[in-house]
């Protein structure tokens, strides 16, 4: 194909770029049916056949991993590249569910802490669509202390012995392969004795189980580890020195949530909003409300929380790469989003009316008042939006930390809560 | 401000920073709003106008010139800077007049009134308000220009009309035959009267300004007679862009100084800064402030690009800030406790400059009607 070059142009400027990525589309992408976004598609497209294909597609073309270097099969790109992509991929179906958390997460903090074998064997094909990849650092037993996880990982010869269980893992039903946090020295201080492997999902010894959320979605999962062995050659960074592997995976999530990532590719998740209800002014609209100067209010407002996200994100990336912000400063945007997304919830809710109550079958505006329900899911994911609160004040304000009961104490000495069992 | 801004810039703020930190502390302001007419002293105004604050937005041949090439972005750095002092000075008014007569002034128009505005010899001012059309922009305008074929005749009121006591010179937005025209009308002329208005911000001072048939030639209109529209939403995007900039200056100085209060408060043995209650809602405000920052910037440089979406980014700006500048400032007094609604404490100094800058060329609500039907709701 003509624009297959497979590994973009070197120093190619961004306005070539794009129109190069206009063509390219036009002639390999699908556009998106009318009211059709790529959330929902995601939705339809369970085990994620259709993203694998997607991704594979733009592999082929020369336009996977922008932002990824060209020795694992990125095209080592800029991030206005990336958002000029994204752009211009906006009409068309994109393979948006590699974005969270593969491209966007894990293989960042593969590149950051990987060993070039690491590297070599998955970041190349992350961006064919042969792997997805999800995080198991949450535990059933803790949630915001995630130092304080139970899950334990024994040496035994060339392997460690992994036992305990994870949750909140997005997807993991459908994914391949996981970045697993587990405690390897009972006898060190929480943050230093946590090891970061890397694990092969569907193996003998992992059982994935669906969890059911209140909006019907069935996307998060808990694991059960029995005597998982996991080869010694995929611990990622040091033994005992998984912390520092979960500090920068936290921060490329942040990114990933707050919008800032430069790894992702085509709209959404943590894109602009779009669909038929994912806008208030459309949702006026299906309820004849749109002269209703209380209604335009709000519609405006939402647009308002929408345009302000970005200009922060942009001047949150700017201040952390030269220098005027810490990199915690990431929580500013991931904060931002959360409450965005709480007010955006609230105001559908407010516009929908007694439509909230009972709708006809099909009617999309039931699905504002079942989205309600999980209107918090943005503020619970990634950190809650009060451990947000705790780093802007500590990290970027400077403001003294909170007391930790267990700060410097040998693990097996503090009080935790214990490894939980399986639950049938 | 700008994180991305050039070395030229902050080099220009700077400069700024540190002239009116040594001319116009707080405490020089508080005294000058209540014994100098003008909130401020003329020549220190003239200092000021020899630093550029009256230049960026003028065309060189015109004696001006901006720092950068994006003279907006130059000039809300002094805004910014002057709403961290609560500076007096009629920066926004000045700048929108000379703006809008470098760009369409006639040579004549030029002459008159461009050399004393750029020196900081003359102010003027731009009458836009009126009392009883709340809408923002061009829409609000009803004061109507009666042409008679020779000259036309000016009759109405604007309120509130910022520095119209001092300005030398009045833009005046008015309608001819329904349509939007502009005109430069000399202060002195028969049947115009200046009534000066209490106002919020002390260090600024607002006047009801009366047009009681008051009789001006065709060398008096500023661009085309009924085709103002454009140049109007232009000026209004420019102010809006630089109030936010004062606004968040404002804020920001007074959230800095809250924040350093914080840790040297202490009761029950801890400093405030220690209690967690606290600790988030000092991040809820600095993530407010941040974000003020940012869609202040994002609006300066729409407008200096010139851009379409503009409109929509300015309305976005006064919005955001309009909205989250107030708050966080009350809540900088609730952090403060009592000492923070006493005279002698400045926060009240900021709370009146940011209260006044949204309440002026359209409030954040209006804002919003703004974008609402922008989007074609």
């Amino acid at each position: 194909m003509a624009t297959g070059t497979g590994r973009g142009e070197p120093n190619e400027d961004v306005e070539a770029f794009r129109l190069r990525a206009r063509a390219w589309l036009a002639e390999h992408m699908q556009r998106l049916p009318d009211d059709v976004d790529n959330y929902h598609l995601m939705r339809d497209d369970e085990f994620g056949v259709r993203a694998r294909e997607l991704q594979r597609t733009l592999y082929d073309g020369g336009f996977a991993g922008i932002c990824f270097p060209t020795e694992y099969g990125g095209l080592g790109l800029s991030r206005e590249h990336q958002q000029a992509f994204t752009q211009e991929s906006a009409p068309y179906e994109m393979p948006v569910l590699f974005n969270v958390p593969t491209l966007s997460i894990l293989a960042p903090t593969i590149l950051d802490f990987g060993t070039e074998e690491q590297k070599q064997r998955h970041i190349p094909a992350i961006l064919r669509g042969e792997e997805m990849w999800v995080q198991f650092l949450s535990e059933p037993s803790g949630g915001s202390d995630l130092a304080g996880l139970v899950t334990r990982a024994t040496r035994d010869g060339d392997v460690f012995v992994l036992n305990g269980s994870k949750i909140w893992s997005s997807g993991a039903f459908r994914s391949d392969y996981a970045l697993c946090l587990a405690r390897t020295d009972w006898h060190a201080p929480k943050h230093r004795g946590l090891t970061m492997f890397i694990v092969k999902i569907h193996q003998p010894g992992i059982e994935v189980q669906q969890i059911r959320m209140v909006n019907g979605w069935n996307e998060f999962c808990q694991e059960y580890f029995d005597d998982v062995a996991i080869p010694a050659e995929n611990v990622l960074g040091q033994v005992n020195d998984g912390w520092t592997v979960a500090s920068r995976l936290l921060i490329h999530e942040r990114d990933a949530v707050g919008g800032a990532s430069k790894y992702t590719s085509g709209q959404g998740p943590g894109g602009e909003r779009s669909g038929t209800l994912g806008r208030l002014d459309q949702l006026a609209r299906s309820t004849g409300q749109a002269s209703d100067r209380r209604v335009r209010q709000l519609v405006a407002e939402d647009r308002v929380n929408e345009r302000v996200a970005q200009q922060l994100v942009r001047r949150v990336t700017a201040g952390i790469a030269s220098g005027h912000f810490p990199p915690p400063a990431g929580a500013m945007p991931r904060l931002f989003a959360a409450t965005a997304n709480e007010r955006h919830r609230d105001m559908a809710l407010e516009i929908t009316g007694r439509s909230a109550a009972a709708w006809h079958e099909g009617d999309q505006v039931g699905e504002v008042s079942v989205e309600y329900l999980f209107r918090q899911g943005g503020s619970l994911g990634g950190g809650s939006n009060e451990m947000q609160r705790n780093i802007i004040s500590e990290r970027v304000l400077g403001m003294p930390r909170e007391y930790a009961a267990d700060k410097d104490r040998p693990f097996d000495e503090v009080r935790h809560n214990a490894t939980p069992s399986r639950s049938r | 401000m700008d994180l991305e801004r050039s070395d030229d810039q902050e080099l220009f703020r700077e400069t700024t920073r540190r002239f009116l930190e040594s001319t116009a502390p707080v405490a020089t302001v508080r005294q000058w709003s209540e014994k100098e007419p003008s909130g401020y002293p003329a020549d220190w105004w003239r200092r000021g106008a020899e630093l550029g604050w009256v230049s960026l937005l003028v065309a060189e041949e015109d004696g001006g010139g901006s720092v950068s090439g994006t003279g907006l972005a130059d000039l809300a750095l002094v805004a910014e800077e002057m709403g961290r002092l609560v500076s007096p000075g009629p920066l926004l008014m000045a700048n929108v007049v000379a703006s809008a007569v470098s760009d369409l002034g006639t040579a004549d128009q030029r002459a008159e009134v461009l050399p004393g505005l750029l020196s900081g010899e003359s102010v003027a001012t731009w009458c836009l308000a009126e009392p009883t059309t709340p809408a923002v922009g061009g829409d609000g305008v009803a004061l109507e220009a009666v042409d008679d074929g020779a000259r036309f005749v000016l009759t109405g009121v604007k309120l509130p009309v910022e520095a119209a006591a001092d300005a030398g010179h009045l833009l005046v937005t008015a309608r001819v035959d329904g349509g939007l025209t502009q005109f430069l009308v000399p202060a002195a002329t028969p049947g115009v009267t200046v009534s000066p208005l209490q106002s919020l911000d002390l260090s600024r001072r607002f006047a009801e300004v009366r047009f009681d048939g008051v009789t001006v030639g065709p060398e008096s209109v500023l661009g085309e007679v009924g085709a103002a529209a454009d140049q109007v939403e232009r000026q209004l995007q420019t102010v809006v862009a630089l109030q936010c900039a004062t606004m968040v200056g404002a804020v920001d100085e007074m959230f800095t100084r809250t924040v350093e209060y914080a840790f040297d408060r202490f009761s029950f043995g801890r400093a405030l800064a220690s209690y967690q209650a606290l600790k988030h809602r000092f991040a809820d405000m600095k993530l407010w402030l941040e974000a003020s920052h940012a869609t202040t910037v994002g609006a300066v440089r729409s407008v200096d690009a010139g851009e379409e979406r503009a409109a929509e980014l300015v309305s976005v700006a006064k919005s955001y800030v309009g909205t989250k500048g107030p708050v966080i400032l009350q809540d900088c007094v609730q952090l403060h406790g009592g000492i923070g609604v006493t005279w002698d404490h400045d926060l009240h100094l900021y709370l009146r400059r940011v209260v006044q800058e949204r309440a002026l060329f359209g409030t954040p609500e209006e804002h919003r009607e703004r974008i609402a039907a922008r989007m074609g709701v």
